[in-house]
C-alpha cells in the first residue's frame, strides 16, 4: 500500500494514514488508520450536530416571528453582522480562556457560529414573500399560525436551508480546532503534530475536507427536496443561490 | 507580620505579577507588552489586503468575462463553490506539499475564499441593471463597452462594494487561522498562550477591530463613489 501511494510523496503518506494503523512519531501509541478516524469522526460529528440542532431550534422560530411581524430589522441586521465580525478561533480562544474547556463549551461556540446565517436567512427567506400571496392566505380565512405553518415556512423553506447548508459547513469546519479545547475531532491529528507528524496532520485536513464537502452537497440535495414545486424554475433553483447581500436598513437587499 | 503582607500587596500591584498569575485582564501587562502584538498585527494586515486585493482582480474579472457569456456562470459559480467549501484549516494544511509552510501557502488558500464571494456580487450587481437604463444608453448610442463601464458598473456599484466588504471580514477572520500554515498574523499570538486572558482578549480585539476598521472604510468608499443613493426619497 505504501509502496503504490509512495509517487504521490505527501499525500500517499496521509493516504496511507488513513488506512493504516502506525507507530506515532514519538513511539509507543499506536495512530492513525479507519479505527481512530471513525473514533474522532464520530465525535466531531456530535458536537457539530448538538450545535446544529440547538442552532435550528433557537434561530428557525425567531427568524419566523420577526419576519411574519416585520419587526425585528434590526435585530436580523445586527446579528449578522456581529456574526461576520467575529472569527470563529478568536469566539474559541475567549470561551477557553474565561470558561476552560470541554464539550459543552466547544459545542455553545459552534451554536453561536451557527445561529446568525440561519436567523438572517430565516427572516430574509420570510420577508421577501410576495405580500399579495400573504393577503390572499389571509384572505381564505388563514389564522396567523396556519399563514406562517403552511405559507410563509414552505416558501421560504429554500432560504432557510440555505442558511443551515452555511452554518453547517461553518461548524463542521471549526470543530476541527476543539482540540484546543480538549475535544478530540478529527483535528486531533492536526493540532498534534508531535505524535502523528506531517502526514497524520495532511491525512487529517483531507478526512475534514471529504467530511465537510459530503454535508455540504447533502444538505444540497435537501434543499432541492424541500423546494414547494411551485418554486422551482427552469434555470437555478433558489435552494443553490447563496446569499452574500447584506441585509441593510430600509432599503430592500439586492438580490 | 502585617506590615510584610502589606509590603507584598503593593508589590503585587505594583508589577502586576499577581493579575497575571490569576490569569486576569491586566491593563498593566497589556501595556508592558504592547510590542508583541504590532508585529502579527501588521502580518496580519497584509494578509487580508493582499489577498482581498489578488481576490478582486481575478474574481471581477471572470464576472466581467462571464457577465457577457452567461453559460459561464453555471461552471465558475460551482468551481468557487467548491474551494469555499472546503475547511480553512484542512486548506492550509493541504496546500502545504505544494508550496510550503508560509505565506504563500496562507495567500493561496485566503485568496480562494474571496472568489466566490466577490464573483458572486459582481455578477448579480450586473445583472440587475434595470433594462431601461440599458436601453435609454443603446438608444443614445454608447457601445458594448461603454454600456459597461459607463452605465451597468457605476449601477453595481454597491452590491459589488458589499461583496468587497463580506470578503474583507471573512478574509481577516481566516486570516486568524493562517498561523496552521506558519504565516504568522494574530492568530499565531493567540495560540502561544490560548488560556491567559489578557493576551486572548488583546489578539482577538485586534483582529475584531481590524474587521471593523476595514469595512466601515469600504463603507465610505462606497458612500463617496455613489451619492446618486442618498440623493433619492
Amino acid at each position: 500500500m505504501s509502496l503504490t501511494l509512495a509517487f504521490l510523496g505527501d499525500f500517499g503518506g496521509a493516504v496511507d494514514f488513513i488506512f493504516h494503523e502506525r507507530d506515532s512519531v514519538s513511539g509507543g501509541v499506536q495512530i492513525g488508520g479507519p479505527g481512530e478516524i471513525a473514533d474522532l469522526g464520530l465525535e466531531h460529528l456530535k458536537v457539530s450536530a448538538v450545535a446544529m440542532a440547538a442552532a435550528c431550534a433557537f434561530s428557525i422560530p425567531i427568524g419566523l416571528y420577526l419576519g411574519h411581524r416585520g419587526k425585528g430589522e434590526f435585530v436580523a441586521i445586527t446579528v449578522s453582522n456581529v456574526g461576520r465580525a467575529v472569527p470563529a478561533v478568536v469566539l474559541l480562544f475567549l470561551f477557553l480562556a474565561y470558561l476552560g474547556i470541554g464539550f459543552t463549551n466547544v459545542a455553545t461556540v459552534l451554536f453561536l457560529l451557527a445561529v446568525p446565517p440561519i436567523l438572517t436567512n430565516t427572516y430574509v427567506g420570510v420577508r421577501q414573500i410576495d405580500p399579495e400571496i400573504v393577503d390572499a392566505a389571509h384572505g381564505i380565512g388563514m389564522s396567523d399560525v396556519q399563514v406562517v405553518r403552511r405559507v410563509r415556512l414552505p416558501l421560504a423553506m429554500p432560504t432557510i436551508v440555505a442558511g443551515i447548508r452555511t452554518s453547517a459547513v461553518s461548524v463542521v469546519a471549526t470543530a476541527t480546532i476543539a482540540p484546543l479545547a480538549n475535544v478530540q475531532t478529527l483535528g486531533e491529528p492536526i493540532v498534534a503534530p508531535g505524535t502523528y507528524g506531517f502526514e497524520g496532520q495532511l491525512g487529517a485536513a483531507i478526512v475534514v475536507t471529504v467530511l465537510t464537502l459530503l454535508i455540504d452537497a447533502g444538505i444540497g440535495g435537501l434543499g432541492r427536496a424541500v423546494t414547494p414545486d411551485g418554486v422551482k424554475v427552469a434555470g437555478e433553483s433558489p435552494a443553490k443561490r447563496r446569499l452574500f447581500s447584506l441585509p441593510t436598513r430600509g432599503r430592500e437587499p439586492a438580490t | 507580620m502585617t506590615f510584610d503582607l502589606i509590603a507584598q500587596l503593593q508589590t503585587r500591584e505594583r508589577t502586576g505579577v499577581g493579575c497575571v498569575a490569576e490569569n486576569g485582564f491586566c491593563p498593566d501587562w497589556i501595556a508592558d507588552n504592547w510590542d508583541r502584538y504590532v508585529d502579527p498585527f501588521w502580518e496580519h494586515v497584509y494578509l487580508t489586503l493582499t489577498s482581498v486585493a489578488i481576490g478582486f482582480a481575478i474574481a471581477f474579472t471572470l464576472a466581467v468575462i462571464a457577465h457577457r457569456r452567461r453559460w459561464l456562470v453555471g461552471p465558475v459559480s460551482a468551481f468557487t463553490g467548491a474551494l469555499y467549501t472546503i475547511p480553512s484549516v484542512a486548506f492550509f494544511f493541504l496546500l502545504q506539499p505544494l508550496t510550503g509552510r508560509g505565506n504563500t501557502t496562507a495567500l493561496v488558500a485566503l485568496v480562494c475564499y474571496t472568489l466566490l464571494i466577490i464573483f458572486r456580487n459582481v455578477i448579480t450587481g450586473l445583472a440587475a441593471v434595470p433594462n431601461e437604463a440599458k436601453d435609454a444608453a443603446r438608444g443614445m448610442g454608447l457601445s458594448d463597452r461603454q454600456l459597461l463601464w459607463r452605465i451597468e458598473m457605476p449601477l453595481a456599484l454597491p452590491e459589488i462594494l458589499a461583496g468587497l466588504r463580506i470578503a474583507t471580514t471573512t478574509t481577516v477572520g481566516l486570516a486568524a487561522l493562517a498561523f496552521f500554515a506558519g504565516a504568522g498574523g494574530l492568530g499565531a499570538v493567540l495560540e502561544e498562550q490560548p488560556r491567559f486572558r489578557s493576551n486572548v482578549v488583546v489578539a482577538g480585539g485586534l483582529s475584531v477591530l481590524l474587521a471593523a476598521v476595514l469595512d466601515l472604510m469600504i463603507l465610505a468608499v462606497q458612500r463617496s463613489l455613489t451619492p446618486w443613493r442618498r440623493a433619492g426619497p
